[in-house]
């Protein structure tokens, strides 16, 4: 494609509209330049010495550069906030590596001594003799996690392209019903729903964990806001160029969209992947489940004795279900961050 | 002639965007759509999913305002109670986090945040597990053990099981799980506000920190306060099956911690009046629009 000589031309001019920004002559930010979040510094401080980087002018207020006394207190408010939220996080940590004794010493303990991995063994070969073996449900969760993220990035994005760049007679109200499905609450409608799939004869089917999943309202509200950003310029070049909606789509819009596609695939990974109950309602066949059901199961079919020793196999289990989701925003989260500044709803 | 070519003329110019929007509208009207229309269908018929709806007017609604004692003397209160607690006290808190987020430096800004994010990662069915060990109600109970040491109760309290305490409880847990995409987008919200305006407040004589949030920050990041007040909306009353799962009942002990959502499934699939659970449903999604349009009100941002 001849695109370069148009794509120059259009660095120019976003460089110029970004100097325009700096000036104040216009008041969004321009978008191409908006990425990271940390940006909102205009001027990047150079390192002069550690007095004069933490001590510096742009230390308060918003989005500082560097540690200032007047930090303190925000440090001493948030540190119990913090220490409060991570508690029962580290208690799974902590619980999932307990051995046998250590779940049942009197008084209880917060923190294991003796790690071990016994319980993850536990959780694989004993209760694998039962009826379906654990890495089933695992395998489940995978396959129904992977393939929901994948459809689901691929059908908003293309569905947030054509409300955002492309003009047809619907446009509006689609949007508009999607923005008020927003506050959709699936839990209120969730008979309709099951009379619905079960008139779909999607009971019992290995599809009824994605297909409801894929449309998710907010997930589109996301990418239609973040495409908004893309300069009509560039797709008109692209046109003129003689590039077809589908080019445009897969080689202009979705490389420019990344953020928000990593916080799409964060948003339907969690939405899937901790689902416990499409399972529970839609799938007789045990074979089927997911691993979130499974973990669900765990503590009431350990009762009595047993529940104290059921303790560690459900928070190996816990750990299990929690480590991807941490793994993904972890990798993903500067991303996140610059989707959601788009997020802003105009009422 | 003139009318199908016009009409294959615009299939040819707008068909592509049609294509491009259809996998998604399927699902959406398949999914969502039908399901709330057929919810406000079935509220106005008697269904019991053995027989075929059977149309009744306005009867559940009469009966739900009239007759359904366990709604109006525990459900509604529990869940306004629950909802004003969770949803403005929620958010409340979600934005005071992300302003004071905002006055730290980049990395243990996002190391907090992410911390702070972390619990809504997990599901209420996932950590109900864990709330069960913590809360566990004889003395081996991680709170048990912790307050008989410290001498402040001197038996072990059945804590998920006590009408008394569940509520606070389910309060709590839904407060901690609650910092989810809301709080992430009024963070980005706070950080994008451009920082020559409190600088231009301050040569005009802007002092307190206090001010600054009334007059600067909260009105320059309008939209994305309304997205995370209808995110924190519809996060409230989808939390409603905590209580169900703490307690490991529906009803819940003396529906203590019984929410509209628990009523719901009580109807439907324990007693199978399904046309009473529609009408139920529809009451529910009333209320996420009321709050919502409340919201609206708020922090609409007005046409320039």
């Amino acid at each position: 494609m001849e695109l370069s000589e148009n794509r120059a031309n259009e660095s120019v001019r976003m460089l110029r509209s970004e100097a325009e920004w700096r000036s104040g002559r216009i008041r969004r930010r321009p978008a191409v330049f908006r990425a990271p979040p940390q940006t909102g510094v205009p001027i990047t401080p150079r390192k002069r010495g550690w007095f004069r980087r933490f001590y510096g002018l742009r230390s308060g207020g918003i989005n500082p550069a560097g540690f200032h006394p007047s930090q303190i207190p925000f440090y001493l408010i948030l540190t119990p906030v913090v220490a409060f939220m991570l508690l029962p996080i580290i208690f799974i940590f902590s619980t999932a590596f307990k051995p046998a004794e250590e779940l049942f010493v009197y008084p209880p303990r917060f923190f294991v001594v003796n790690p071990t991995l016994k319980n993850f063994r536990d959780l694989f070969v004993l209760m694998s003799a039962s009826d379906v073996p654990v890495s089933r449900y695992l395998f489940n969760s995978i396959a129904v996690t992977a393939i929901s993220v994948a459809v689901s990035i691929f059908i908003s994005s293309l569905a947030a392209y054509a409300l955002s760049k492309k003009r047809f007679r619907l446009k509006q109200t689609l949007f508009t019903i999607n923005t008020v499905a927003l506050m959709f609450v699936p839990i209120a409608v969730t008979i309709p729903r099951f009379l619905i799939i079960a008139r779909l004869g999607l009971i019992d089917s290995f599809w009824v964990h994605i297909l409801p999943a894929l449309a998710m309202p907010v997930g589109l509200f996301l990418l239609k806001q973040f495409i908004d950003t893309v300069p009509n310029e560039v797709i008109e070049a692209a046109q003129m160029d003689g590039a077809s909606d589908l080019q445009i789509y897969w080689r202009i819009v979705l490389p420019m969209i990344r953020p928000a596609i990593a916080t799409i695939a964060i948003l339907t990974f969690q939405a899937t992947w901790n689902n416990a109950d499409t399972s529970a309602m839609y799938i007789n066949v045990e074979s089927l489940k997911t691993f979130a059901f499974y973990l669900s199961t765990l503590t009431a079919t350990t009762s009595g004795a047993n529940v104290v020793a059921g303790q560690g196999l459900a928070a190996a289990a816990a750990l299990i279900m929690f480590l991807p989701n941490l793994l993904i925003f972890l990798i993903l989260q500067s991303q996140v961050m610059s989707t959601m500044s788009h997020s802003g709803l105009k009422g | 002639m003139s009318r199908p070519s016009r009409f294959r003329n615009g299939l040819i110019r707008e068909g592509a965007a049609y294509a491009f929007v259809s996998p998604y509208a399927v699902l959406f009207v398949t999914f969502i759509v039908i399901p709330v229309a057929v919810a406000a269908m079935l509220s106005f018929t008697y269904f019991d999913t053995i027989q075929f709806p059977r149309f009744i007017g306005l009867r559940n609604y009469i009966t739900l305002l009239t007759q359904d004692d366990i709604f109006m003397k525990y459900v509604l209160p529990n869940t306004i109670e629950f909802a004003v607690i969770v949803g403005p006290g929620g958010y409340a808190l979600a934005f005071l986090l992300a302003w004071m987020l905002a006055q730290l430096p980049r990395l243990p800004r996002t190391v907090l945040a992410l911390i702070l994010y972390s619990p809504s990662m997990t599901s209420a069915v996932t950590m109900a597990v864990v709330w069960q060990t913590l809360f566990s109600g004889d003395q081996n109970g991680y709170l048990n053990s912790f307050l008989l040491n410290l001498g402040i109760i001197q038996e072990p309290v059945q804590w998920l099981q006590s009408p008394q305490f569940l509520m606070p409880i389910m309060i709590v847990v839904t407060l901690w799980s609650s910092m989810g995409v809301g709080f992430l987008a009024m963070l980005a919200g706070i950080l994008d506000i451009n920082p020559e305006l409190y600088e231009a407040a301050a040569i005009d004589g802007m002092s307190s920190r206090w001010q600054e949030i009334f007059y600067i920050t909260i009105p320059s990041m309008k939209p994305q306060m309304l997205f995370g007040a209808v995110m924190s909306i519809v996060g409230t009353f989808q939390a409603g099956s905590i209580g169900v799962a703490l307690s490991g009942s529906n009803p819940t002990p003396r529906y203590a911690g019984q929410l509209i959502v628990n009523h719901i499934e009580d109807y439907g699939f324990l007693r199978y009046e399904m046309g009473y659970a529609a009408a139920v449903s529809v009451v529910l999604l009333l209320m996420v629009l009321l709050f919502t349009r409340l919201a609206n009100r708020l922090f609409r941002t007005e046409e320039r």
